[in-house]
């Protein structure tokens, strides 16, 4: 694996105290050679200070957009024809429904979300070893809902200083209230988050009604309950801790990236030797980065991205602001950490040119492997029928001899009508040589046609009748067909006939 | 395994566990703190669900805790509630006729349901799961029906009143044991046995189907007919079919010929309710043929 671990403390120790980086190498085994290394470590509070720069605020608008979609989508009404609900996005456990905008799918289609499932975990590759791990830095709800709570703690208590200030002074009036007061903000956004999600799986106006007025189910609120608990917890007072120990992905993400992935990179080729530098001095035979530890307090991780990619770093990119405001003080270029490749900057560390390779075994791999799981589902997203057909045939007894030596085989068919209109349906079978269908409830030799309500499944029984002459081979094959005459929607079933075959008299 | 020798990791600076497992040692990073808290309100949890919940057995007991929650009181409660909410279908049931029943979707797929489990219960063990039947015991699922034309009227009167059971009206007739009671000789029997093959379309011997012409008349016809059609109002099965209750070869014909087998089928009124007979009749209906 490409995860480099600290090059720099060899080359040039490091001037000036660090914080101890959660979780982060610099452990006790560092710190101590006799005594044992205690068996449980005290989280080490992180302050990370506010900072300025485009990337920060990218992150200001993929989270006002993210948040936003998550807790208006719910509100969006659709209108449906008849019974069904009118909201553009649900799940409906109770029925087995799960609707999106137009479109509708049934519990037996759960393979659509399995592909989804499997494009998103696709698409997850194939950025991460692009890109580094975007996911976790912009995307991922615990990252998210940490940045609105770290804004919410600096609304109430201030910024990194002042947080730590107050942490530090004595119990007060002026301490509590700031407290008090972010905490129940923290509360009440974890309250939101809680309710928004209730309301993908119910009537979002009707569960709000009932929710306030105490009428609502008790698993609305056992679920409300327990996502404002862990989002309360999770992002209030676990956040780094999350990434870090509880998440698997950090390590996943290991597996995809590589030299040539980009990600949050400190270029040490640029930055060392670093060292303090005073107005005026001169910036030869020293290199950029001043120590200041800039990246280091506006790290959401608290860790040093200066030790090189690490498996805390969430690839948030604040440190990126965080020393190009440095850079332009000391007027020195921006960049010095930047979302660069490990491979780029070893080259430049050679005095070579950086050579950048986007196109990679495994970056071709992941890209053709979505491009081929997306065509396979928007084909059969394109082409889904809204009448389905499944043919159970009987198992026991197999076949059934009638008195004149015929061989009757019997079927039960479910047929779905996954429209908003009732449909008259038509069933047609080809099958073995001179055979007759019957089916239970429907006349003699009558057409078997039979008419099924919107968002209804009905059953028949069908019987497959073929004389003694017709019984060449144990099994033929045997295709029911469905189909909606008005919109000409077909569904095929291919099942089988069996019979004694020809030995038997 | 282990080395004694303290060992660092070069990289994090960190401890190793001292184990090797191919070459990969283990960092002796400390647990997080709230991981241990976690444990601890596991334990919490425990306590109060063993006040809470059923937890310790006793000798002959176990504690019940507080809630005296029991998962076979909820089950049986969960059915009581289902068998209340199914009563409507039933009562709709009892009201239908049979033809009604099968014209009906939602009667039909109630009726099939309740019909296929009590068909499980009651009749599977005679008549086979499927309901095909063996020997002595007939096929349901085929097109000849030894009482009655297979209509719903005739399987649902079967249910109801038997086959030489004890009900006042069961389904009656008896065959005689024309070879153990002596009605016949073995000559004889020999001969109907190849008259009763070539009605079924078979090759048989010439000379015995024409001795045993006369016989056939006297003896058979008052029940299997002239042309050995049989007759379902007295439960005479049709001779000329494949169909065969105790089977097909010369021996098994000779076999009932001589003994005069017939089966006995018990009543189940009285034992089964209206709706379940009825569902039952709507069941055997549509995976027979349906006539």
């Amino acid at each position: 694996m490409t995860v480099v671990i600290d090059r720099i403390s060899q080359s040039s120790p490091r001037s000036g105290p660090v914080p101890s980086p959660t979780g982060s190498p610099s452990g006790p085994g560092a710190a101590g050679g006799g005594a044992p290394p205690p068996l449980y470590k005290k989280r080490v509070p992180i302050y990370p200070k506010l900072v300025h720069g485009p990337w920060r605020m990218l992150k200001w608008a993929v989270l006002v957009t993210l948040l936003g979609l998550y807790y208006v989508i719910p509100w969006i009404r659709w209108d449906r024809p008849g019974d069904l609900p009118d909201q553009a996005a649900m799940v409906d456990f109770a029925h087995g429904r799960f609707y999106f905008f137009g479109l509708q799918l049934w519990a037996q289609e759960v393979y659509y979300v399995t592909g989804l499932m499997i494009m998103a975990a696709l698409g997850l590759f194939l950025v991460s070893s692009l890109f580094g791990r975007l996911w976790c830095g912009y995307t991922c709800p615990q990252t998210v809902w940490t940045d609105l709570y770290i804004a919410v703690e600096r609304l109430f208590e201030g910024d990194r200083n002042a947080r730590m200030k107050l942490d530090r002074s004595p119990t007060s009036f002026d301490k509590l209230w700031r407290k008090g007061g972010k905490h129940a903000v923290w509360l009440l956004i974890a309250l939101a988050t809680g309710g928004a999600w209730s309301l993908y799986f119910a009537d979002a106006p009707t569960l709000w009604r009932d929710f306030w007025s105490g009428r609502a189910e008790i698993t609305a609120y056992l679920s409300v309950g327990i996502l404002t608990f862990t989002t309360y917890v999770f992002a209030g007072h676990m956040r780094e801790q999350v990434c870090t120990y509880m998440c698997p992905w950090p390590r996943i993400q290991g597996a995809m990236l590589d030299a040539h992935s980009l990600q949050v990179t400190y270029r040490y080729d640029r930055g060392e030797p670093r060292g303090p530098h005073k107005k005026g001095d001169t910036w030869e035979g020293r290199g950029d980065c001043i120590d200041c530890n800039a990246c280091v307090v506006a790290c959401p991780m608290g860790i040093d991205i200066r030790k090189g990619s690490q498996l805390e770093c969430i690839n948030c990119t604040l440190c990126i602001d965080a020393c190009n405001e440095i850079m332009d003080k000391v007027g020195r270029l921006r960049g010095l950490i930047g979302f660069d490749t490990d491979a780029a900057v070893s080259c430049r560390s050679k005095g070579q040119p950086a050579s950048y390779r986007f196109l990679r075994g495994r970056t071709a791999y992941y890209a053709i492997a979505l491009f081929v799981v997306g065509t396979v589902m928007l084909t059969g997203l394109i082409t889904r029928s809204t009448v389905d057909l499944s043919v159970m045939r009987d198992r026991n007894p197999t076949y059934v001899r009638l008195k004149d030596g015929s061989i009757r085989n019997g079927y039960t068919l479910r047929i779905s009508n996954k429209s908003a209109t009732t449909r008259t349906l038509q069933i047609g079978f080809s099958g073995p040589a001179d055979a007759r269908v019957d089916a239970v409830g429907v006349e003699d030799g009558g057409p078997l046609t039979l008419t099924v309500a919107p968002d209804k499944v009905r059953t028949m029984r069908v019987f497959v009748t073929a004389p003694a002459a017709s019984q060449s081979t144990h099994s033929q094959p045997a295709i029911f067909t469905l189909t909606d005459p008005v919109s000409r929607d077909v569904d095929r079933v291919h099942s089988v006939y069996l019979g004694p075959g020809e030995e038997t008299p | 395994m282990s080395d004694k020798q303290k060992h660092s990791d070069e990289h994090t600076g960190v401890d190793t566990t001292g184990h090797v497992w191919d070459g990969i040692r283990e960092l002796d990073n400390p647990l997080p703190r709230w991981w241990l808290w976690v444990f601890y309100a596991t334990i919490a949890f425990a306590a109060v669900y063993w006040v809470l919940m059923p937890a310790w057995p006793g000798i002959s007991s176990y504690t019940h805790g507080v809630r005296n929650h029991s998962d076979r009181a909820a089950v049986q409660q969960e059915l009581a509630r289902l068998k209340a909410a199914r009563r409507a279908d039933a009562a709709r049931l009892t009201s239908a006729s049979l033809e009604q029943i099968e014209r009906d979707p939602a009667l039909q797929a109630y009726a099939l349901a309740a019909g296929a489990s009590t068909f499980g219960d009651n009749c599977a063990t005679c008549h086979g799961a499927g309901g095909a039947g063996g020997k002595g015991y007939p096929n349901l699922r085929d097109d000849a029906w030894l009482w009655g034309h297979g209509t719903l009227e005739d399987i649902e009167h079967t249910i109801r009143v038997g086959i030489r059971s004890d009900h006042p009206q069961t389904r009656q007739s008896q065959m005689p044991a024309f070879g153990r009671d002596g009605l016949l000789n073995g000559n004889q029997i020999v001969d109907l046995t190849q008259y009763v093959v070539a009605l079924s379309g078979r090759q048989a011997n010439r000379g015995s189907v024409a001795r045993a012409a006369p016989l056939f008349a006297e003896q058979c016809a008052s029940c299997h007919g002239a042309a050995g059609k049989g007759n379902p109002d007295l439960g005479a099965p049709d001779l000329t079919d494949g169909d065969w209750l105790y089977g097909s070869s010369p021996d098994a014909i000779s076999s009932q010929i001589a003994n005069g087998r017939g089966g006995v089928m018990p009543t189940w009124e009285g034992r089964l309710d209206d709706e379940t007979i009825k569902a039952m009749a709507v069941y055997i209906h549509a995976n027979s043929d349906g006539r």
